[in-house]
């Protein structure tokens, strides 16, 4: 505890002297340290005064219940704060929750929440499929599943229709022993299926409705163990039906939806290989003394590196960044037979004795991403501290004790969380080797027009469908770059946009010599007057500097004038990340209006002026005209 | 008192009710602290049993009415526990 005493004073004369980050970093050391309630209020009171001075991502939650959540909202906000995100958090009243969702002036649509998580006890729901299971007919369990899906889909529907926030929605448990003990599990329409029954019912409205996803509550009681996680006294006391022990597995289990829903999310994992990928040292102990395989004690890091193949299938960038000589790595991640990764599944790989800080911004640059879109893996705590205080922004993954347990720190990461899978994400660890080979090939030819020439790139504009409603959403989310106005839009706020008749949402997807991009860009425009407004203008960073974007801007121009419009506008609102994107309307004839705090707004005459797609660039359009 | 466990009670109360060590004695109490309210209370009490990995009874979290007895309370179950 001196420790924990020592750390606090410390954080209170940081804070006093004005150095954010380096309290930020204390903070975040004290909660690896003592997780807990306690620590929750004192971070969430300290983070409260620092939170202008750090980069934090903000996030409006509301939490509809039907027990006790308070002492939940302190672990929330600390864990939050730790993994970077600032969250304001609304309670809906005590088992208001049908109001609350059926009234569009409710307390709960006010509050204009980004997401919102529902949490309703099997116990409260249905009562008889809880306790009373023994005195139901067949008839009548059915009836009671049905009550209870009904009652969810009519909670759903309204709430889409009031709100474009995310929902999640948590299943229903069983409970711990059934009413009728081993007999229930020996019959097609016992409590337990019954409960499984309104489970999957759900899940499949979830996928009707969009931005709706399910928390499956009984596999998280399940995970820290049954028998200990309620207290019922407290629960017939003070409606709080969680044990202590436990409340911070909800926190981190909301956690894990609030990242991806936020867009604060790791693009890429920087491995380190001795003691991490494999056991031992590489360069003391030989490749074929190395700990890696199916058998104890090897099989900790085999475990581990099927975590990150998953991470990798899951659209993740794997890197390695290790201290190493650069021949004897590559043999071993070629030859060892006990490695499930190999050199072609890094995107970009940094095997010197230099400093690993460094050496992950390079990483950062080469993959053209940002760095706090980095998580940094590895066993060497000194390595993780420089890190921690060299770039603050890099998620670090603490790993320390028993290598068995490495694979469970990957894998309950928030940071590697998704909530959908797109097929440019199932595909990125090729696009990135074909970019090896495109830049390799760049550098022979004499002019840049030479070069765009010999990609024979092809673009294709087309409006938004469902096919690319994900993915249009995913890249306003998670476009940091090359993004004029970096505005954050959810699958339903760009589904309403595209169905109005003034705005056009339009994607863009690039193929060349060496393969498809997917679908890299989007533009999302406003019609009015003699006037369009370009909300929203972005490109994927893995085509940036490809002349691409000229292609989809021309496109927007062409189609105002084509409408009879006489003005294309648009701001570009400076962020830390959006440098590259600074001069793009500059460069493209637009003549500045306004500038100020926000930013800077910028204008082309469409009667002065044509804007031509490149030359190289072979276009094809598909617009759907509305009605 | 001052044992390890008895530290370790003042340090939570400090932290739940965002109050600095100095000030919290045996006779702190919701009179003498603004911020314990039943709400904080639940937290408080939630708090020792997650640092201590013990539970208390409905009769034991209400008859918690100053630190003194918080500390108290925990050091004899803590006794309990280990027989």
């Amino acid at each position: 505890m001196g420790s924990g005493l020592q750390l606090r004073s410390e954080i209170d004369h940081l804070i006093e002297s004005g150095d954010a980050a380096g309290a930020s970093r204390r903070l975040s050391e004290l909660w690896q340290q003592e997780p807990g309630s306690a620590l929750a209020s004192f971070l969430t009171s300290r983070y409260e005064k620092l939170r202008s001075g750090l980069p934090f991502t903000s996030h409006r939650l509301a939490l509809l219940r039907s027990f006790t959540v308070e002492p939940l909202v302190t672990l929330l906000r600390a864990a939050g704060f730790v993994a970077g995100l600032d969250l304001t958090v609304h309670v809906g009243d005590f088992n208001a929750y049908p109001q609350e969702i059926l009234d569009s002036t409710s307390a709960l649509y006010a509050f204009r929440p980004d997401t919102v998580i529902l949490a309703v006890q099997t116990r409260d729901l249905t009562p008889e499929l809880w306790n009373g299971y023994a005195d139901l007919s067949h008839e009548s369990v059915r009836a009671s599943v049905e009550r209870a899906l009904n009652s969810f889909e009519s909670w759903m529907k309204a709430f889409r229709q009031y709100s474009p926030a995310n929902l999640i929605v948590h299943t229903l448990e069983s409970p711990p022993i059934p009413n009728l003990g081993i007999l229930d599990a020996q019959s097609d329409s016992g409590q337990s299926a019954a409960l499984r029954q309104i489970n999957e019912g759900l899940r499949s409205r979830c996928r009707e409705f969009r931005g709706m996803y399910l928390l499956d509550y009984s596999s998280l009681i399940a995970r820290y163990g049954y028998s200990h996680w309620h207290d019922e006294k407290k629960w017939l006391t003070a409606r709080m039906p969680i044990s202590a022990g436990h409340l911070i597995h909800v926190a981190h289990e909301w956690l894990r939806f609030l990242m991806p829903l936020s867009g604060r999310v790791a693009k890429a994992v920087v491995v380190d290989l001795d003691n991490t990928l494999w056991g031992g040292v590489l360069g003391e102990d030989g490749m074929h003394g190395i700990q890696l395989g199916q058998e104890y004690p090897g099989a900790a890091y085999q475990a581990l590196q099927r975590a990150l193949f998953d991470l990798h299938r899951k659209g993740i960038l794997l890197a390695v960044c290790s201290k190493n000589n650069l021949d004897d790595a590559l043999e071993a991640l070629q030859k060892h037979s006990g490695m499930l990764l190999r050199q072609e599944h890094f995107a970009a790989m940094r095997i010197n004795w230099g400093d690993k800080v460094q050496n992950l911004r390079e990483i950062a640059a080469e993959l053209n991403i940002g760095i706090d879109a980095l998580a940094f893996l590895d066993d060497n705590p000194v390595e993780r501290d420089q890190v921690r205080a060299a770039l603050p922004e890099v998620m670090v993954i603490e790993l320390s004790g028993d290598p068995n347990a490495y694979v469970d720190r990957v894998r309950e990461s928030p940071f590697f969380e998704r909530l959908t899978l797109s097929e440019e994400d199932r595909q990125r660890a090729a696009f990135y080797a074909a970019e090896r080979k495109r830049s390799s090939a760049g550098q022979g030819f004499a002019s840049k027009e030479d070069f765009f020439r010999s990609l024979e790139q092809e673009a294709e504009i087309a409006s938004v469908g469902p096919a690319t409603l994900a993915r249009i959403s995913q890249l306003t989310q998670k476009t940091n770059q090359f993004n004029l106005t970096t505005r954050r839009y959810s699958e339903q706020q760009i589904s309403e946009m595209a169905s109005r008749s003034d705005c056009d949402v339009v994607s863009l997807r690039v193929r060349d010599r060496h393969g498809d991009n997917g679908l890299v860009g989007v533009g999302i425009t406003r019609d009015s007057g003699d006037s369009r407004e370009i909300d929203t203008f972005l490109l994927s960073c893995r085509v940036i500097g490809r002349t691409v974007e000229t292609a989809l801007l021309s496109h927007l121009a062409e189609t105002a004038r084509a409408k009879g419009l006489k003005f294309l506008r648009g701001w570009f609102l400076p962020t830390k990340k959006n440098a590259p994107a600074k001069n793009f309307y500059a460069e493209h004839g637009f003549s500045m209006e306004r500038n100020n705090d926000e930013g800077s707004q910028w204008v082309l005459d469409l009667q002065q002026n044509h804007i031509e797609c490149p030359a190289w660039i072979k276009l094809h359009v598909r617009i759907e005209e509305k009605i | 008192m001052t044992t390890q466990s008895y530290e370790r009670v003042r340090i939570i109360a400090s932290d739940v009710f965002g109050v600095s060590l100095e000030e919290i004695s045996d006779e702190s109490s919701p009179e003498s602290i603004e911020r314990w309210d039943s709400t904080q209370h639940l937290t408080f009490v939630l708090a020792l049993e997650e640092a201590f990995q013990l539970q208390l009874t409905p009769e034991e979290t209400e008859s918690i009415r100053n630190i003194g007895e918080a500390a108290k309370l925990v050091q004899k179950k803590l006794q309990v526990a280990r027989g």
